[in-house]
């Protein structure tokens, strides 16, 4: 069987740069860092005291107060990008099959401030179980998509992607193959994750994963730096519609790209650390770029998976080096983690925005934050550092990888009819 | 309105997200005031935790308007 094309018609993103699309990409081409002190909790005896949190935002603006206190952030966060990205698409439900629309959703942890909560209640009790009824499916990572069907009434396949920080492109990389096999013709995807807490900043800084930059916060998330010290917590969600060529053009949708193809691999290596050589990444982004039918030559940039640890942001240019051989050199790569933080299970998501307004505009978001050059890394590559770049960029490919060796990447290219 | 009665009414307002008119004694949780199974299970445990009283599950069961609750509660809360 022949497989269909797939498109991105809408978008959207509730980021720690902005709080709409538009405004999440003025933040990426001008550099801005997202980072500032903890305002969720006291962080005040935690070792790290900053975080790249979503500002401003009133789930009120998005359900009622009764709708809003049953679902954890990261569902509010989920819903907001969701109604942002459904008008953008211009989908008009009712004019459509709503059993073929489906949503396939990604989130690394889910429900994590829900889950503190009610295990504090618990533990400062006398021992007698009183768990609120909406404390399991307010937890669930799969209660988001659920929610965003029950929201529009939409019947098609309806599940979440569940890699860690690679979650969201699992989603997509899903959401891409059930459209492209004909199991639907519209599918919501991307991902959201609110792990700003205490559970989530201990439990990371109890890893040595987080940076702990506390007298410079925007400073903080610096990949590919050699002064960098560990990953900076963002939160947020990122919500793409991806739709069948044939669909999207019958109903005149607008199209931002193309979906050309997903790659997915393993390190089966170590829970935490990725493999030193890169090898799952370059699996990965090997069947990727098969799995779209192109050539190495063909991609123009790399959203790079670079979340500022000494370790993970060696071996993946190591990948990208041994797999595209001297175009790699040719390449924009950068990390929009530098500006956004990381997203845990909505990175894959927000970054795979980045990569499609940058096929769409033909600007590289930069890595910010360069200071100094790491004798580790091949700096001949260009990352892109500090200031956007204009470039035309015909196909991007966005890499995320999850701990437990979860690797996943996808490629966006333009749309030519 | 005795002040358990005000109390059982603004935890029903504050949780059920609904307008304090529409709060009257005859009004059932879900055919009323749109709660579902997981609602009514809720505001029991608010019930118990504004009042400091323990209502078992068999007596739970009978409270499904705002009266009944108000009326539990009078009898039962020392």
């Amino acid at each position: 069987m022949e497989l269909k094309r797939v498109v991105v018609t809408g978008l959207g993103a509730l980021t720690p740069l902005g709080n709409t699309v538009s405004a999440y990409w003025d933040g990426l081409i001008n550099g801005v860092s997202g980072a500032a002190p903890i305002t969720h909790f006291d962080a005040s005896k935690f070792k790290t005291q900053f975080a790249c949190e979503v500002k401003g935002f009133d789930p009120h603006e998005f359900m009622d107060r009764k709708e809003a206190r049953k679902v954890d952030p990261f569902v509010q966060y989920a819903i907001a990008s969701t109604d942002e990205a459904v008008k953008d698409a211009g989908l008009e439900f009712d004019k459509l099959d709503r059993n073929r629309i489906g949503v396939i959703w990604g989130a690394g942890i889910g429900g994590l401030t829900t889950f503190t909560e009610e295990i504090a209640n618990f533990t400062r009790g006398d021992g007698t179980p009183r768990f609120n009824p909406f404390f399991i499916p307010k937890m669930l990572i799969d209660i988001a998509p659920g929610h965003i069907s029950m929201r529009y009434g939409l019947h098609g396949p309806n599940f979440s992607a569940v890699s860690a920080c690679a979650s969201a492109t699992n989603a997509m990389i899903d959401a891409f193959n059930y459209i492209r096999l004909g199991k639907a013709d519209v599918i919501i995807t991307g991902g959201s994750e609110a792990t700003v807490n205490e559970a989530g900043i201990g439990g990371f800084n109890a890893m040595h994963a987080l940076s702990t930059r506390n007298d410079d916060p925007k400073t903080a998330s610096r990949p590919f730096d050699k002064d960098r010290d560990g990953f900076v917590s963002g939160e947020g969600s990122g919500a793409i519609i991806l739709e069948s060529l044939e669909h999207a053009l019958a109903r005149g949708a607008k199209i931002y790209a193309e979906v050309a193809g997903g790659g997915m691999s393993a390190d089966a290596h170590h829970i935490t650390a990725s493999h030193p050589e890169g090898l799952g990444a370059k699996l990965a982004m090997k069947m990727a770029v098969e799995d779209a039918g192109l050539q190495y030559s063909d991609i123009d940039y790399i959203n790079l998976h670079g979340t500022s640890t000494p370790v993970g942001d060696i071996s993946e240019p190591k990948a990208i080096i041994g797999l595209f051989g001297e175009h790699a050199y040719r390449l924009n790569l950068s990390s929009t983690k530098s500006m956004t933080g990381h997203l845990l299970g909505a990175a894959g998501a927000v970054e795979s925005i980045a990569s499609i307004l940058s096929v769409k505009n033909d600007i590289v978001p930069p890595t910010i934050n360069h200071f100094t050059d790491d004798p580790e890394i091949d700096n001949n590559l260009n990352f892109t550092f500090n200031k956007a770049q204009k470039r035309v960029v015909n196909a991007a490919l966005s890499n995320t990888f999850g701990f437990g060796g979860h690797n996943a990447t996808v490629i966006v290219k333009k749309y030519q009819a | 309105m005795s002040d358990i009665a005000s109390r059982v009414k603004a935890i029903i307002v504050e949780k059920l997200g609904v307008d304090e008119a529409e709060v009257t004694p005859e009004a059932s949780f879900t055919n009323d005031l749109g709660a579902d199974s997981l609602d009514t299970v809720e505001l029991i445990m608010e019930f118990e935790k504004e009042f400091n009283v323990a209502i078992p599950d068999d007596q739970a069961e009978n409270i499904s308007t705002v009266g009944q609750a108000i009326s539990y509660l009078e009898t039962n809360v020392k």
